[in-house]
């Protein structure tokens, strides 16, 4: 993991000089800052019994289908399409810390857009001046989700760019798992045909991988230790198969 | 006790590499001793850019042994890719960094120490004149400067082994003398592996070529020693005038091989040109003028023809295509 550090600060330059961050950046914050202003509104027409915090970060999803893809649809599937993947893997450098200095790279901005939306609470601390706005426990757990979450999600995206060579069929195939990672659950926990005898294993496990269940029980101070393995375990796994698939995609050049 | 034999830089032994049924590579050895520069020869797909992915370790071999400094690729590629400095096929550059932060990032990947680094980068870009352009985004830079880039990020960690695919395909005549003779300063202190298209380049800065057709090697050695082997034969070209008739016997008593190949027509002062052929290797351009003038011909000219790496690679790689027509059943 020597070249961890190199390859790190590389990508978040890379990222920091690229187009599709600003993209991803200005869409996020004007999408976050509009479902915040509507949220506040709806506050201060009638009392709400949860606090604007849950409502907020209720809508995770929606800043997940694109920025995810927009972040990391890049980070493998270009440099195999410039071939700068065979300059990269021919200094001592191995697979395994290309992908995680790539991932780790994206994260840390997934974590900072994410980040700067404290400014909408801080905001509404300075200027709302009620207390019951501003409860800390959902804030806290909506934060604590979303990295957590996000640890899974931007491991998927990774795996996606390792698939395809181009960037915009890497970026559709990321939000297609995140769809089906984020609604296929729900749904799938919604069939009837799951609930008879012979499946209740299978019932369990889509129990266990109920991503709105995890969103809820976080804001609400629950951090269960099988969740966040659960989220781990799949970012460990998606890791390992963008690993497995750049050296296979290396094999059959 | 006598000295061991110096370890050659790279050793390639009965390589072979085959991709779903199709055989890119098969069976290639040889040796290349430190400090040479070895030319790749080869038409389109002949196995040239496989070979030397294999030899930096980026693909694997179906099978043979490879190794680099004595260290094999198989078993210990790191060691190999801190030996190498590899420039790819169509010298792929990331687009939007700028030229000295590409050094800086590939010098610290090549492990060189931070502190050293910044020297270093100052003395590639020296040596590849790209001191004008170290600020700028390397997708602005015209194809010779991109090239250039290419050649000091492989030279950029002293590697004792440099392997360029194509270093010269796409720049001008004056950016190919400029890469060549950067190619040429490195004789000696490392050891370059380089393939191209352009014949006149290899022969002029390589010590050695081979000359590889289908995935085997057709011929290899200096491009001399390959004129003889390929060619085995040596054209004169005398413009005369005078009694022509007694030429041939003439011709006959310097080399019993060397024959009239074709006369041109006379000229208005009396001059013709004729071609001469033989296939003794050795240089008779004086035994022909002494003949010439001794039976009264007058010579205006005399010059033997040097048959260009050109030819030598038509004739090599046309053998090899004619022994895989006769016996069509070895390539699988």
């Amino acid at each position: 993991m020597k070249h961890f550090l190199t390859i790190l600060s590389h990508e978040v330059r890379m990222l920091l000089v690229s187009t599709n961050t600003y993209i991803a950046a200005v869409a996020f914050l004007s999408l976050m800052g509009f479902i915040f202003t509507g949220i506040l509104e709806d506050y201060s027409k009638a009392v709400q019994d949860v606090s604007p915090a849950s409502v907020f970060f209720q809508l995770y999803w929606l800043p997940v289908f694109f920025m995810v893809p927009l972040l990391t649809s890049k980070c493998l599937s270009e440099e195999r399409r410039l071939g700068t993947i065979e300059t990269l893997l021919t200094t001592p450098v191995t697979t395994a810390e290309v992908v995680l200095g790539k991932y780790a790279a994206a994260y840390l901005l997934y974590i900072a857009f994410w980040g700067s939306t404290s400014g909408l609470f801080y905001i509404l601390k300075r200027f709302a001046g009620d207390a019951r706005l501003i409860d800390p426990g959902p804030i806290v757990g909506g934060y604590l989700f979303v990295a957590v979450s996000g640890l899974l999600f931007v491991a998927i995206g990774v795996f996606a760019s390792s698939l395809s060579r181009n960037q915009s069929v890497a970026g559709i195939l990321s939000l297609t798992f995140l769809v089906g990672i984020i609604f296929g659950g729900r749904y799938l926990g919604s069939v009837s045909w799951l609930d008879r005898e012979a499946l209740a294993p299978l019932k369990d496990a889509v129990e266990y991988a109920q991503i709105n269940q995890h969103f809820q029980d976080f804001t609400r101070g629950v951090v269960d230790t099988r969740e966040l393995l659960f989220y781990v375990s799949g970012t460990v796994l998606a890791l390992i198969f963008s690993v497995l698939s750049v050296e296979a995609k290396l094999l059959h050049s | 006790m006598s000295p061991l034999p110096p370890q050659p830089a790279i050793e390639v032994n009965h390589l072979v590499k085959a991709y779903a049924g199709v055989t890119a590579v098969n069976d290639i050895s040889f040796t290349v001793p430190k400090g040479e520069i070895i030319g790749f020869l080869g038409p389109n797909g002949a196995g040239k850019s496989t070979t030397m992915r294999i030899l930096t370790g980026y693909l694997p071999a179906t099978s043979g042994h490879v190794s680099i400094c004595g260290f094999p690729v198989a078993s210990e590629p790191d060691a190999v890719k801190r030996r190498i400095g590899y420039m790819p096929e169509n010298n792929p550059l990331p687009e939007e960094m700028r030229v000295s932060e590409y050094l800086y990032f590939r010098g610290r990947l090549k492990e060189i120490a931070r502190g050293k680094l910044g020297s270093r980068i100052d003395e590639v870009l020296e040596l590849c004149d790209l001191k004008r352009v170290r600020h700028k985004i390397i997708g602005k830079l015209s194809k010779g400067f991109r090239q250039r880039v290419g050649i000091a990020e492989s030279v950029l960690a002293e590697p004792p082994v440099i392997i360029m695919d194509e270093p010269t395909i796409g720049l001008d005549p004056h950016q190919i003398l400029i890469v060549r003779d950067l190619i040429s300063s490195l004789r000696g202190r490392m050891t370059v592996l380089i393939s191209s298209h352009i014949l006149p380049e290899i022969e002029m800065t390589c010590d050695r070529v081979l000359i590889i057709n289908q995935g085997r090697i057709v011929a290899q050695g200096t491009p001399a020693d390959l004129r003889k082997e390929v060619l085995g034969q040596s054209a004169y070209e005398i413009e005369a005038a005078g009694p022509l008739g007694s030429l041939p016997f003439l011709l006959g008593t310097i080399d019993p091989g060397l024959a009239v190949a074709s006369e041109g027509p006379v000229d208005e002062h009396g001059f013709r040109t004729i071609k001469l052929k033989t296939l003794n290797p050795d240089d008779a351009g004086e035994a022909i003028l002494r003949a010439c003038l001794s039976e009264g011909l007058r010579i205006r000219s005399l010059s033997r023809n040097h048959p260009t790496l050109e030819d030598v690679f038509l004739a090599a790689t046309r053998r090899s295509w004619d022994a895989v027509a006769e016996n069509p059943k070895a390539r699988t």
